[in-house]
């Protein structure tokens, strides 16, 4: 029987059709999306934090606006993958536990701190970016409500990357130490823009079971490497230097040629060593216990209400 | 200590995009009762003009079709082609037909 239902499920996947909630998987791909896709809302759920960070100081009532509207985004993509996971059988109280006791991870990229205006624009412009390089193959992934989630975020993330450039480009524009703070926030967030992408392909062990399972589309470096050539071009018109001397065009290639993340960060950061790991956690875990009044009263109002219709 | 959020009941959210067109499942969320339901699905699935109108259910009321039985519950319209306009063959010199 189970060997039926594996052709099945190998024969939908394999025809590049959906699997949907309700159908037999493998037990390793259950486990795989729920691990994948709750480290994506986590990573969405922390993300506000680093953009947050400037809402009470955005320069101007059209800049915090702006900022408002992304971070709720961020807080929506969240939801939208917590209810992509409960449709495997998580449980979403569950994983934010998992979160705050640090028992599951979420993208490292949102450990480096936010130290001027100038990173929220570099956020939305790299950081936002990778997200799309990373996310757009995803709208086709394997799993339905994952792909589904994934159309609805990517439509949403084109306006924080693009509301990013404009925002460098007004500061481009500017003064020369608004020019100064563009570039050092340039400096500062390339390389791990670059790490986003997760590890090499010859160190990451996931990556192969996944591209079987076609919930991945693409390894770890071809989207690097699409996410560097695109950018290249973005930098000069913006007038900032990435900052890495090995960047040039292959012609031979068709690609630019770059050179190699700090490998050895990346893993610290991963593994909890990172500028700001213990503060996103601990504010995360600050602001669900802050928030447990709120939801006992809506089950208290509930439960009065639904006690009175009954009554009555 | 309070009760899980979870223990919120489990919505699932459809939303019609404009006049004319059927309520589509967009997705899913979880609140305390049917009115916190609705106003979280604004909040949630249509910060950008996607819809006029939501509707919310309560995922428990929702009977579906079981995957198991696909093939048997489906037979029935499985072998009626007659119930196809191409099935029927028609000169290609009648008009309007």
């Amino acid at each position: 029987m189970d060997e039926e239902l594996q052709r099945e499920f190998d024969r939908v996947v394999a025809a590049e059709q959906r699997i949907e909630p309700r159908d037999w998987m493998p037990e390793g791909y259950r486990r795989t999306l729920i691990r994948q896709i709750a480290q994506h809302a986590h990573s969405e759920i922390i993300g506000m934090q680093p953009e947050g960070n400037w809402i009470t100081r955005a320069p101007s009532l059209r800049r915090k606006a702006i900022l408002l509207a992304k971070v709720q985004d961020e807080a929506g993509h969240g939801l939208y993958l917590y209810a992509a996971t409960e449709t495997l059988g998580a449980d979403r109280e569950d994983l934010t536990q998992k979160l705050i006791n640090g028992r599951q991870k979420y993208s490292s990229i949102f450990n480096y701190p936010t130290l001027s205006f100038a990173d929220v624009g570099v956020i939305g412009w790299l950081v936002d970016g990778a997200a799309i390089c990373n996310q757009v193959p995803l709208c086709r992934t394997s799993y339905g409500p994952y792909a589904r989630a994934m159309i609805r975020v990517c439509k949403e993330e084109s306006f924080h990357q693009r509301q990013g450039y404009e925002l460098l480009m007004t500061m481009m524009r500017g003064t020369e130490a608004q020019r100064r703070q563009v570039q050092d926030a340039v400096d500062r967030w390339w390389w791990p823009s670059l790490m986003m992408f997760g590890p090499p392909d010859d160190a990451s062990s996931n990556t192969e079971q996944s591209m079987a399972w076609r919930i991945k589309r693409h390894t770890n470096d071809e989207l690097r490497q699409k996410f560097v050539d695109m950018s290249v071009p973005q930098a000069d018109k913006l007038g900032v230097t990435l900052p890495d001397p090995e960047l040039r065009w292959n012609a031979e290639r068709g690609h630019h040629d770059f050179g190699t993340p700090d490998w050895d960060e990346f893993w610290r950061v991963v593994k909890g060593d990172g500028p700001c790991n213990a503060q996103r956690v601990a504010h995360r875990r600050k602001s669900h216990d802050d928030g447990a009044w709120v939801r006992e009263a809506a089950t208290a109002h509930a439960a009065k209400r639904a006690a009175k219709e009954s009554a009555a | 200590m309070s009760e899980p959020r979870s223990s919120w009941p489990l919505y699932e959210v459809f939303v019609r995009g404009k006049r004319g067109l059927n309520h589509v499942h967009v997705g899913s969320l979880h609140a305390p009762d049917d009115e916190m339901a609705l106003r979280n699905a604004r909040d949630l699935y249509t910060r950008r003009n996607e819809g006029v109108s939501i509707w919310v259910v309560p995922a428990a009321a929702i009977t579906a079709s079981s995957p198991d039985e696909k093939d048997p519950f489906f037979a029935p319209s499985g072998d009626k082609v007659y119930r196809h306009p191409t099935f029927y063959a028609i000169p290609e010199d009648v008009p309007h037909l």
